[in-house]
């Protein structure tokens, strides 16, 4: 069938192997999550669990200041960013409200029926 | 002999799941979805499928980009349920059909020349269970169907084309039908309709495209089959090219279309059409 990405599509990134191998290590990181005892890991000690995996200085920033918006440009897949959203507290909505750039509840206020979450 | 008693299209969305676990199915805010589903497990009812295959998605439980498989069937006489990150869900673990996963192994590997990654093990989540939940509600410790999944990649392209999804579905019915005992079979496509879930276009629908998608599923599968990744996610949003594991439900499932309802409260447009035969 030929090619089936020709072009970019504004405001997305296209999770392609290139964005994969780049978001190694985050989702790495991430898929541990999946454990009980690494998120009890991760709550305790977010620098040593992030030291454990490897991240750069870079990757460990965007995790500190939970910046999901930078962190999916950094390779994490959206399914793996959940995971660390939940970790610290953050549901994809509130995720999804700071990649829009708006709070949660502007985010909200677009939603037809905001209780079906 | 094997049958296809029906297919079933229908959105996985996650949230659906603690909705059946806390017993908010009545809420009005939820009450269209549930609404829309009595029809349909009355009709299930009346069919009496012995075994449902279910056509979805890992996100990132059991899966992992390390080794990722472009198609994955469950080879296994159980599933356990996985722990995404938000801890496992109170639900039995559920009952596979070792007998006809081999068989659908060898047939379709065989005699339809697709080179299945067959798994031994799969701790299933909520791409899987969510339509098991809407379709199939379980008792205390069964479910009412033994289930195999087809796991596709739709995360990390380069992604089976919507054609090969199609083409599945196509040697999938012929699989079955080669099968020597009587067991009667619901596939299920999974996942979509319209949604974004990163970057700033996050929350992004588009009913007219899930409608119309729809329409092309019913009365023109194999047209429908030559949409493009790029097409999808263009009109639909990136994550709606899960899209394409519909298409092998319909390869599968070629009778006539029962039931179809549309519900798009937040930010997944949660479409439903089903068909017999």
């Amino acid at each position: 069938m030929g090619r089936q990405v020709t072009g970019s599509i504004p405001d997305t990134s296209v999770f392609d192997l290139r964005l994969s191998l780049r978001g190694k290590r985050l989702n790495r990181l991430c898929a541990a999550l999946c454990s009980p005892a690494e998120r009890d890991a991760f709550k305790r000690d977010e620098e040593a669990c992030m030291a454990r995996f490897q991240l750069t200085d870079a990757e460990k920033a965007l995790i500190r200041s939970r910046d999901f918006k930078g962190l999916i440009e950094a390779g994490t897949n959206i399914y793996y960013l959940l995971k660390i959203g939940s970790v610290t507290g953050n549901g994809l909505y509130q995720m999804g409200a700071q990649m829009r750039g708006e709070t949660y509840q502007q985010f909200l206020a677009t939603r037809k029926i905001s209780d079906a979450r | 002999m094997g049958k296809i008693v029906g297919g079933i299209g229908l959105s996985h969305v996650p949230s659906v799941g603690p909705v059946v676990d806390r017993n908010r199915m009545h809420e009005p805010a939820w009450k269209p979805l549930f609404d829309a589903y009595v029809p349909v497990r009355e009709w299930l009812q009346r069919l009496k499928p012995d075994v449902a295959i279910v056509v979805y998605n890992d996100h990132a439980a059991d899966f992992s980009f390390d080794k990722y498989p472009t198609f994955a069937l469950g080879v296994a006489e159980r599933y356990p349920i996985g722990d995404e990150g938000f801890g496992t869900r109170p639900l039995p673990e559920v009952k596979g059909d070792l007998d006809l996963s081999i068989h659908l192994s060898e047939s379709l590997i065989y005699e339809h020349e697709f080179d299945l990654t067959l798994c031994q093990e799969i701790a299933v989540e909520h791409g899987f269970l969510v339509p098991m939940n809407l379709c199939f509600p379980h008792m205390k410790d069964a479910w009412p169907v033994r289930a195999i999944p087809l796991q596709v990649n739709v995360v990390q392209h380069p992604l089976p084309t919507a054609r090969r999804c199609w083409r599945l579905g196509q040697a999938l019915r012929a699989a079955v039908q080669a099968y020597p005992a009587d067991v009667r079979v619901v596939v299920m496509g999974t996942g979509g309709m319209s949604h974004q879930l990163q970057g700033k276009r996050f929350g992004f629908m588009n009913e007219k495209f899930d409608q119309w998608f729809m329409d092309r599923l019913e009365a023109a599968p194999e047209e429908l089959a030559t949409i493009t990744h790029q097409k999808i996610m263009e009109e639909a949003g990136a994550e709606a090219v899960e899209l394409i594991m519909w298409l092998t439900m319909r390869g599968a499932a070629r009778g006539k279309r029962v039931d179809r309802h549309y519900y798009a409260p937040m930010t997944t447009g949660m479409g439903l059409v089903t068909f017999e035969g």
